[in-house]
């Protein structure tokens, strides 16, 4: 991996099933991740998808293209916008692009990851450091 | 700010809870299900996907809405960000302990900002990963 290394982008569909599957293996059950009800009371246009379930998601990409998920020794983000999630069958899509930043002589190179749905930036400063 | 709570029970990591987790990431590598291909990657079980481990984070995060003192008002609360800073990949069968800190609280624009580290380390004492949450509450109005 060289600086300025581009992966090619990961899609990832999520539907309402998704999101309840998340909920139960991860035992984040807030309501506005599955009822329009409550996450309509609270101001948002309909039910969320998990910033975690998200940010899962972008890993899942890098452990892709670094060729593992034990090589990541460092993840963060921040979750700039919610992603809305439509009761369908189709869901919403996920568009997750990476460009190695860093190459130090540690060992450890620096990916940065952009995160979109519908073209709105959902992950802010989303980065991994991985040792490969 | 610079409150520590006291560690969490210990949580027991499961071979069935990971494969559980890593279906729902849609982890598709074999060392979250295969305990052949975990040993040959040099570990002792399988092992979790890198945010695994906001299940611990969010088990200690617990002690936080019920801090009565604290006085955190959960309606109002963001998930704004998060990091996992991890010395080794958790694997099946650890027995792990969380200790929680609030390491930064601020306001600004009318809302706060909180920010909780969480160390995650066996009963052995051996260090895991230390994971940051950063919580907003919305301001009201």
């Amino acid at each position: 991996m060289q600086v300025g290394t581009v992966f090619p982008p990961q899609t990832f569909q999520v539907t309402r099933a998704d999101l309840v599957r998340y909920a139960g293996a991860s035992g984040d059950f807030n309501p506005i991740h599955w009822s329009d009800r409550v996450a309509t009371s609270v101001g948002l246009p309909g039910v969320i998808a998990h910033g975690m379930l998200t940010m899962a998601l972008a890993g899942q990409a890098v452990a892709c293209w670094v060729g593992g998920t034990a090589a990541i020794v460092e993840y963060s983000t921040r979750f700039a916008n919610p992603v809305v999630v439509p009761d369908d069958d189709k869901g919403t899509e996920i568009v997750v692009s990476g460009v190695v930043k860093r190459v130090g002589e540690d060992g450890v190179t620096q990916v940065d990851i952009t995160a979109t749905c519908n073209g709105d930036k959902i992950l802010g400063a989303a980065k991994a450091l991985v040792r490969a | 700010m610079g409150r520590v709570y006291p560690p969490t029970p210990p949580y027991e990591v499961g071979r069935e809870k990971i494969r559980e987790f890593a279906d729902a990431v849609s982890a598709s590598d074999p060392v979250h299900r295969d305990l052949a291909e975990a040993r040959a990657k040099g570990y002792k079980d399988v092992i979790a996907p890198p945010t695994f481990a906001i299940i611990l984070s969010q088990n200690a995060g617990q002690q936080l809405v019920e801090d009565q003192t604290f006085g955190l008002d959960y309606s109002r609360v963001v998930h704004g960000g998060q990091t996992f800073r991890y010395v080794r990949p958790i694997v099946a069968g650890d027995h792990l302990v969380t200790v929680m800190a609030v390491e930064e609280i601020s306001s600004r624009a009318g809302h706060a900002f909180l920010t909780t580290r969480h160390e995650v380390s066996t009963v052995e004492g051996e260090l895991v990963v230390t994971i940051w949450t950063r919580l907003v509450v919305r301001g009201e109005g």
